[in-house]
């Protein structure tokens, strides 16, 4: 069950880093106090904005008569791209993402032109009255046909090591193949919302559930012809983020800035669901095409990867999506010749975007499913095919693709440890009897590892800044540039605030995020959060405590090195001073009491050119153990048991750290099971809400969870206090459940033929890979 | 005007538009906004919010969701919000446990669990696993995995003793009688609620004013409102007909009334057809079944309902009223094309009528969908089977959900099972003939093949059923 450490690992004070202490704003959630965007009440006279979107996937816009809209009642403003006063694109990183269409349609449900109206249900009313005429263009929503035409939103990149096409020309076992890993909805339960507030000179103020503040900053400044210093952003929380928020949260809030300052009132635009379904980006579908050389006894030795990430209509932040698959597609595997290949490819729909993993489930998946090919082919257990190929110290066997050395050799042990813990071994056997006498259900049983690299690839993200006040009663107001999405960002670092001064957690009060507080902030994303902001944060803290210690060495006439803070005070040879007390004093005597901290990632770098290089400071890893039940005749199956192991260094927070690895679990689980995105030919995305996109449900839990934090594994770099990231990685766990699924599926034809077996896994797809086994038995039979 | 209570007192409310929910008016109206909204379709719980109403002596809890709730339909109710669990004393139980077990890491689907926790302790009065998955089969959370917040459903029983609103549960329940003694209305700008609490008002009003809207449990109706931003000029409310809310057993047969909730009749339908549990655990979630009415799940007429085939199967009639008429339709008359019924213009669904069942008789349902919980059936089959001297099907009755345009008998199958031993071989013939019966669509839910190939299967799991127990032939919602 949840297996907590006793005891803080860092401090001894209640509540410092490494005790499990409630989320921040635990008593908040449940009593219904705290505040997301759209909860911010709105300033007398505020206007509520609704973008009309597009109704076909590609097309020139013929006209576009705005008339009805205008007339509509409680109607104060529509605008248009023409009345953008600054830039009209907002594309993150590469340009092609319009605020507002201009002439061209890119995908259905691009939002054309934005009406500020009295009320939200005035706003969308008037937003659908619009009389838009295109001509239509035909669109290409296949992944395979885009590929196959050469479209793209980048250029492609390859990694290589060795001569993959040699060895493959001369290996005895080639498996040749090709696989499809649909996208994923974020499906935040809070949707994009937005408020903008007019300021006096000129600037705005907004309201944003975003994960990067910074760049909504940046983007509004732009499209309104502003300096970046006229425009703050604040957040506080979101209710739920997921990667959906890092730059699709933009959007909203540039058009309710461009009303707000076309109509000098408040404008909030908050997207209904359908709305928010269609018009944001979500994970990446990937196709991939392979061909694997490997040995009889199941060692790989060489792999020709292909991976296509179907980008939809803009480059977003597709390029890193696509790096990351890449240096996820050997996950704990060494590949001794290896071409990696790595297409953005465009197709006519939203653009997609970020979403926990950025793209290494994608490429991680590809290569476990790649495992599994050689593990039927050779007849082994997949999991002696994994083990066998796992990283090691020897034979040089210890070097990704892409260069980087790998110098902590995780997996094995804990896959061994987790193998045991689950009794692996004996559940096959349980399981091979349970399914030789059952002919309509069929267990499945399958243990996978994920490591995960720990770093943006784009470097000079990795970069973050905090700010510390402590005021006259001793009381800490933390800030830093991480958002609190949910993940617990907020409570870590205040907890490594509180250690940092050996004060209770108590004292210590992070507050909103804000571009004025802490400046040109990295998004919160790439697991990177509490990495990043808590480094920056101890920097803070420790330039406070040498101010002090500096102070009271003075005051006290005490050598600085007998100097130090411990429960809740400042000791100074015999003197004891109580930190509310030492805080009046350095008050007193004049001394700053705030303090700006700033951390940089040491040691990264990647050469593109060479696709060489040391990209992620560390790696995060864990295992887990999934068993299904399957039901042959329908294809609906449940998850019957999961154990898992996870690497999170040494925990900052035992509890958050378990909730997100379970949570991370649950929601990969989603994305292989139930989670099924589909567009229409029309380029209509058909499962548009919760009613018919389907996120596990709590029947879906598994009725035995086992979670357990790798202990005693400090991480050996020096990140805080040796704690690893544990936002994404937990995700790729999930694998183990539709490597189990389809493990229950090869059960049909005694694991001798491979289950054709696309991801997500739904009740259909199992059942077609059941029949395809099925008369595929027959023939072998017969 | 209508009035209820809530957590500060009385409220009347009056001149507000019909078509307002209970969220809007919560969050927009009240400036309550701890209830959160997530997809205004109730599908997510972020909004629930529980009602109270009085039931013998004391109160009776339910978890609904407040997305979809008119605003009207709360008359004669407590309404109790997130916000209102609280006390000097501090939090809640149900919220303290949230708290201690980790439950929220986002924190916006909390209110919704929150209050569905409340509600499951109200009514339940032991940690039941299989009832904590029902009851919060309905709340999503996208961060947590669901682990710490089944932890709190079991913790918060830990807090023993009665908390505020038990100890006001007398008061409260007489309170809520005398407001519900009057009859309630809402008017504002030729929008018009009507709540009748006769069914001869609700007849006339049906009959005189054309265009009048049936509200029952507006699980599908207010869909319209929040997601096609319809204005509806006149919603006439079932819920306050006592007779309509009837559910007994009449001259052999079970009686439902047409504004009795999944949740009211579940028990006698349960009784009499097992095969119903595993059915109506998976049918919408908890709030739904709070709120939504057979009746309704006929009358709109939706070729995925879940309710439509099972009747089907079993053969139930229609008691359809028009003014002082009524009239006995068998249900399969009732659905004529897509989303077409037999209802006259002013004529509505009274109640529906079951043939109990006899000895000898089978019957089982099977819904297939993509998420076992709370999701909308790909296909849905319903069976109805008498084996007569040495195991000849004598009678059946096949309908399915999910198949065709509208709720269906498989006539071609029935007749190749008809007579003929229950065996492979007249299975065989059944799943053949079902593509004479039906010709599915594809859409985002399933592929044409998949609902053929699993409907054909279905009977194949029929026969199996014969001689195997069902946990070895299939996947429950809560194994």
């Amino acid at each position: 069950m949840r297996k907590l450490p006793e005891e803080a690992v860092v401090g001894t004070a209640a509540g410092a880093a490494g005790s499990a202490r409630p989320h921040e704003s635990a008593v908040g959630h449940v009593s219904g106090a705290a505040v997301y965007t759209d909860d911010i009440p709105a300033p007398a006279g505020a206007l509520y904005a609704y973008p009309g979107l597009s109704s076909v996937a590609r097309g020139r816009i013929v006209s576009m008569d705005l008339d009805a809209v205008r007339r509509a009642a409680g109607v104060v403003a529509v605008v248009t791209s023409e009345d953008i006063p600054g830039h009209r694109d907002i594309g993150p990183v590469f340009p092609g993402d319009p605020l507002l269409a201009q002439g061209e349609v890119l995908y259905h449900g691009q939002p054309l032109f934005a009406v500020a109206a009295t009320s939200q249900q005035a706003a969308r009313r008037a937003a659908r009255l619009a009389k838009v005429e295109y001509e239509a263009m035909p669109a290409e929503l296949d992944v395979e046909a885009a590929l196959a035409g050469g479209s793209f939103v980048r250029p492609t990149h390859t990694q290589q090591r060795g001569d993959a096409g040699a060895a493959l020309d001369n290996a005895q076992h080639v498996i040749r193949g090709e696989f499809h890993s649909g996208g994923q909805e974020q499906m935040y339960l809070e949707g994009q919302a937005s408020m903008a507030v007019p300021q006096e000179d000129g600037g705005v103020l907004v309201y944003s559930s975003t994960q990067h503040p910074s760049e909504g900053q940046k983007l509004v400044a732009e499209v309104l012809g502003l300096p970046l210093s006229k425009v703050t952003f604040e957040v506080r929380r979101m209710g739920g983020a997921f990667g959906g928020k890092e730059t699709h949260a933009n959007q909203w809030a540039c058009l309710a800035a461009l009303l707000a300052r076309v109509t000098g009132k408040a404008v909030k635009l908050r997207l209904a669901r359908a709305d928010d379904f269609a018009a944001t980006g979500k994970r990446h579908p990937f196709y991939s095409r392979y061909a694997v050389a490997h040995d009889s006894q199941g060692m790989i030795e060489a792999l020709d990867l292909e991976l296509a990430g179907n980008c939809g209509n803009s480059p977003d932040l597709s390029d890193a999506i696509v790096d990351r698959a890449m240096f996820h597609s050997d996950n704990c595997y060494f590949l001794p010749a290896a071409r990696i290949v790595g297409h953005r490819v465009k197709t006519d729909t939203v653009s997609h975007t970020a979403f926990r993993g950025f793209g290494g489930p994608q490429g991680m998946l590809a290569i476990e499913n790649i495992i599994e090919q050689i593990a039927t082919a050779t007849g082994l257990d997949p999991l002696d095919v994994r083990k066998r190929n796992f990283y090691s110290e020897e034979g040089g066997r210890d070097t990704t693709h892409y260069g980087q050395r790998i110098e902590q050799h995780i997996i094995a042990p804990l896959v061994e440890r987790l193998e045991q813990a689950a009794a692996y071994r004996q559940r096959r056997q349980d399981l091979l009897a349970f399914n030789a006498q059952s002919p309509v259900l069929k267990r499945g049983l399958s243990l996978t590892p994920v490591k995960f690299g720990i770093s943006f690839t784009v470097q000079h993200l990795n970069q973050a800044g905090a700010l510390i006040h402590i005021y006259t009663d001793g009381s800490i107001q933390l800030n830093h540039g991480g958002t609190e999405m949910g993940q617990g960002l907020y409570t870590k670092v205040a907890q490594i605030v509180a250690s940092e001064f050996k004060v209770p957690l108590e004292r210590v009060t992070c507050t909103a995020t804000r571009t004025d507080k802490v400046p040109n902030t990295s998004p919160t994303s790439a697991s990177a959060g509490t990495d990043l902001n808590g480094m920056a944060a101890r920097d803070a803290a420790g330039k406070l405590k040498r101010r002090l210690v500096e102070f009271a060495a003075q005051h006290f006439a005490v050598p600085a090195n007998e100097i130090y803070f411990e429960a809740d005070a400042l000791h100074a040879g015999k003197h004891e001073l109580g930190f509310a007390e030492l805080a009046q004093l350095a008050y007193l005597n004049r001394i700053s009491l705030s303090a700006t901290g700033f951390y940089r990632t040491p040691l990264i770098h990647y050469d593109r050119e060479a696709a060489q290089g040391r990209p992620f400071f560390y790696y995060a890893y864990g295992a887990a153990v999934s068993e299904v039940l399957l039901d042959t005749l329908t294809g609906e199956y449940r998850v019957t048991r999961v154990d898992i192991c996870h690497d999170v260094g040494q925990s900052l927070n035992p509890a958050i750290d378990i909730g997100q690895i379970e949570g991370g679990f649950i929601q990969g689980m989603g994305w292989l099971t139930t989670e099924e995105l589909v567009w229409g030919e029309d380029g209509r995305l058909q499962t548009s809400g919760p009613a018919s996109y389907k996120i596990p449900a709590i029947g879906d839990t598994p009725p035995v969870f086992n979670v357990e934090l790798l202990p005693d594994s400090p991480n050996v770099e020096a990140t805080i206090y040796h704690s690893k990231a544990v936002g994404e990685p937990p995700l790729m766990l999930a694998i183990s459940v539709w490597s189990a699924l389809r493990d229950a599926v090869a059960s049909l034809a005694g694991h001798r033929i491979s289950p054709p077996l696309d991801a997500p896994a739904t009740p259909e797809r199992i059942l077609r890979a059941c029949d395809a086994l099925r008369s595929a038995g027959k023939e072998g039979t017969s | 005007m209508i009035r209820f209570l809530s957590n500060s007192g009385v409220q009347e409310v009056d001149r507000v538009d019909p078509n307002t929910t209970v969220l809007d008016y919560l969050r927009d109206h009240q400036g309550h906004t701890g209830t959160k909204e997530g997809c205004a379709s109730g599908d997510c719980g972020a909004c629930t919010v529980v009602l109270a109403s009085p039931e013998g002596e004391g109160l009776r809890y339910r978890s609904v969701n407040a997305c979809i709730t008119p605003l009207g339909t709360l008359h004669g109710q407590q309404l109790l919000t997130v916000t209102d669990l609280a006390s000097e004393a501090g939090l809640h139980p149900v919220q303290q446990a949230m708290v201690d077990c980790h439950g929220s890491q986002c924190g916006f689907c909390t209110p919704g669990f929150v209050m569905s926790l409340f509600a499951h302790r109200k009514c339940h009065a032991e940690p039941e696993r299989e009832q904590i998955l029902e009851s919060l089969g309905g709340n999503l959370c996208r961060c947590t995995g669901y682990r710490p917040i089944l932890d709190a459903a079991q913790q918060m029983y830990q807090s023993p003793g009665p908390d505020q609103f038990s100890v006001r549960e007398q008061a409260t329940a007489e309170q809520l009688r005398a407001l519900a003694s009057e009859e309630a209305s809402l008017e504002e700008a030729g929008k018009h609620y009507f709540a009748p609490t006769s069914l001869d008002t609700l007849a006339e009003i049906m009959e005189t004013r054309p265009g009048a809207r049936l509200v029952a449990g507006a699980t599908d109706l207010a869909l319209e409102i929040t997601q096609g931003l319809a204005s509806i000029d006149t919603l006439v409310y079932t819920g306050n007909v006592p007779q309509l809310q009837l559910v007994e057993e009449r001259d052999g047969e079970l009686l439902i009334g047409a504004a009795a909730t999944y949740s009211q009749c579940r028990d006698a339908l349960c009784k009499h057809w097992p095969a119903l549990e595993e059915l109506l655990a998976r049918l919408g979630s908890l709030q739904i079944r709070n709120q939504g009415t057979v009746g309704g799940n006929i009358a709109n007429a939706s070729p995925i309902g879940d309710m439509p085939p099972v009747l089907l199967a079993l053969g139930a009639r229609l008691i359809l009223r028009r003014g002082g008429e009524t009239r006995s339709l068998p249900l399969e008359e009732f659905f004529l094309a897509y989303r077409k019924t037999a209802l006259e213009p002013g004529e509505f669904i009274e109640a529906i009528c079951v043939p109990l069942p006899a000895p000898g008789q089978q019957f089982q349902v099977y819904k297939i969908s993509k998420r076992l919980e709370d999701d909308i059936s790909a296909l849905c089959g319903a069976f109805f089977l008498v084996l007569g001297e040495g195991g000849t099907v004598s009678e059946v009755r096949i309908a399915f959900g999910g198949m065709a345009a509208i709720p269906a008998r498989a006539r071609h199958c029935e007749r190749a099972l008809q007579g003929q031993p229950f065996s492979e071989q007249a299975v065989e013939r059944a799943a053949a003939a079902l593509s004479r019966d039906f010709s599915p669509i594809s859409d985002f839910r399933a592929s044409a093949d998949y609902r053929m190939q699993v409907a054909g299967n279905l009977l194949r799991r029929l026969l199996l059923a014969q001689g195997m127990d069902a946990d070895k032939l299939q996947v429950t919602h809560c194994a």
